[in-house]
């Protein structure tokens, strides 16, 4: 199906960008349009106005700093996933986004862009959940404002930006890389959205969990962090024993979705097992059956 | 009605085009219906099938879940672009001599993603990798294994010489 029509602006500032989203309620940012172009073309949305934000450039890096790292927001995934600083300080991040879709989806998709989206069957906001990122958002007249990921992923498909508010970039903070990490993805077909993710990282420390994250995707209308399983395994050595009794504690949501692709016990289910196998990853230590 | 007019310019296959037009026209509207170039296929149109995939500045990109005006000033090459009847490209030539298409629909998006799987890691292509990196564009013909062994041996560079 064709997408219905639209105005479209290309902009060469942040501000223009600010000032027509402000201007008008009904006004999208387009990216790289890898996730809003479907959605248009099959009329899921129509907004009024979309501000190309592709002649951005100064929003396109990766910076690493003494404790955190920076990436812009119009940085492609591909180039994300493949930075040797992504996957040195923030391995996470890079195998989180090496599971989106396709190559030819990453080429063109952005960091910013779906983090914006805020898909809970998404890859980038449940690891920027499990990395306590701050994303960093301008308004109008230049005014910053920084939002941790647990306040910016809100609801169903829906970020904590104001009115006029553009997302600029993504902030990584850590000082120690959380080098043992896995993402472990159920789908139908290759590259489909999630049914169920598990995100997992975390580091050693003299042969125990130190620091862990685990965020659940695909299961409600955000993404879930799991502060019971995490407590449940720090300071311990890891085995497959404890990988199963984290696993086997309650996700802490009211709402498990329920739809065509799986039930909400089917999602538990799932949960379970894939924080097992997550975690197995993690630590490269075989499951036990 | 008056619908805004976008002016989109772009070398396609090396040649230049320029067109106003509406907004909301993707990539592969513009393909098809400005450049005349119609093996560029629309499947979906959700970005979930690949048979529209092309070259944009060098990287594949589905070009439904593009815009038009998005990749304004930018080279594409679709799959006239690499080959011609009289001159195959060995993606072409493999998949031929190797049954990898059937109704042909989903074949330029298949042989798009395999001339960017080539350049990238063209040493040691294994089954797995080319099964993973092709898994983005559906077939409903094949059942996929020719299209595996075309792209492997295109890879190998082996098959009778032409």
């Amino acid at each position: 199906m064709k997408a219905a029509a639209f105005r479209y602006e290309r902009v060469t500032t942040i501000d223009d960008a600010c000032r027509l989203l402000a201007a008008d309620e009904d006004a999208k940012c387009l990216a790289g349009g890898q996730s809003l172009v479907p959605m248009l073309s099959m009329r899921l949305a129509r907004p009024s106005t979309l501000v190309d934000l592709g002649s951005l450039d100064q929003l396109r890096y990766i910076r690493a700093s003494g404790d955190s790292v920076e990436v812009g927001a119009m940085t492609t995934q591909r180039t994300a996933e493949r930075s040797p600083t992504i996957r040195n300080y923030i391995p996470l991040l890079a195998t989180a986004i090496g599971h989106i879709g396709h190559v030819g989806i990453r080429n063109r998709g952005t960091v910013g862009g779906s983090a914006a989206h805020a898909d809970a069957s998404a890859e980038i906001p449940s690891a920027l959940t499990a990395l306590d990122a701050v994303l960093v958002a301008v308004g109008p007249s230049g005014v910053r404002r920084e939002i941790p990921a647990a306040e910016f992923f809100c609801g169903f498909m829906t970020n904590a930006l104001a009115p006029g508010e553009v997302l600029t970039a993504v902030r990584i903070p850590g000082r120690e890389v959380l080098d043992r990490q896995a993402v472990v993805e159920f789908a139908r077909r290759s590259g489909d959205f999630a049914i169920c993710g598990i995100f997992v990282a975390a580091r050693l420390e003299s042969g125990t969990i130190a620091d862990p994250r685990i965020v659940v995707s695909g299961v409600s209308r955000t993404p879930v962090r799991l502060p019971a399983a995490e407590g449940a395994l720090t300071a311990e050595v890891p085995t497959p024993a404890l990988f199963a009794k984290a696993a086997q504690l309650p996700l802490p949501v009211e709402h498990v979705r329920s739809d065509v692709h799986g039930s909400a016990a089917f999602r538990r289910e799932l949960a379970q097992v894939l924080i097992r196998r997550a975690l197995a990853g993690a630590f490269a230590i075989t499951e036990d059956s | 009605m008056n619908e805004q007019s976008v002016d989109v310019d772009l070398t396609v296959n090396g040649m230049s085009y320029r067109a106003a037009v509406p907004p909301r026209w993707t990539l592969a509207d513009f393909l098809r219906r400005t450049c005349g170039l119609t093996g560029t296929h629309l499947g979906c149109e959700h970005g979930v099938c690949g048979a529209c995939t092309v070259l944009v500045d060098g990287a594949s990109a589905r070009s439904c879940c593009l815009l038009a005006a998005q990749v304004n000033g930018c080279e594409v090459i679709t799959v006239e672009g690499i080959g011609t009847p009289e001159a195959l490209h060995p993606l072409q030539e493999s998949f031929h001599r190797n049954l990898g298409l059937q109704c042909g629909f989903c074949t330029p998006g298949m042989l798009m993603t395999a001339v960017e799987l080539l350049a990238d890691e063209s040493a040691d292509l294994s089954e797995d990798l080319v099964r993973e990196r092709m898994s983005g564009n559906l077939c409903r013909c094949t059942g996929y294994q020719a299209i595996v062994r075309s792209v492997i041996e295109a890879a190998a560079g082996s098959g009778p010489e032409s």
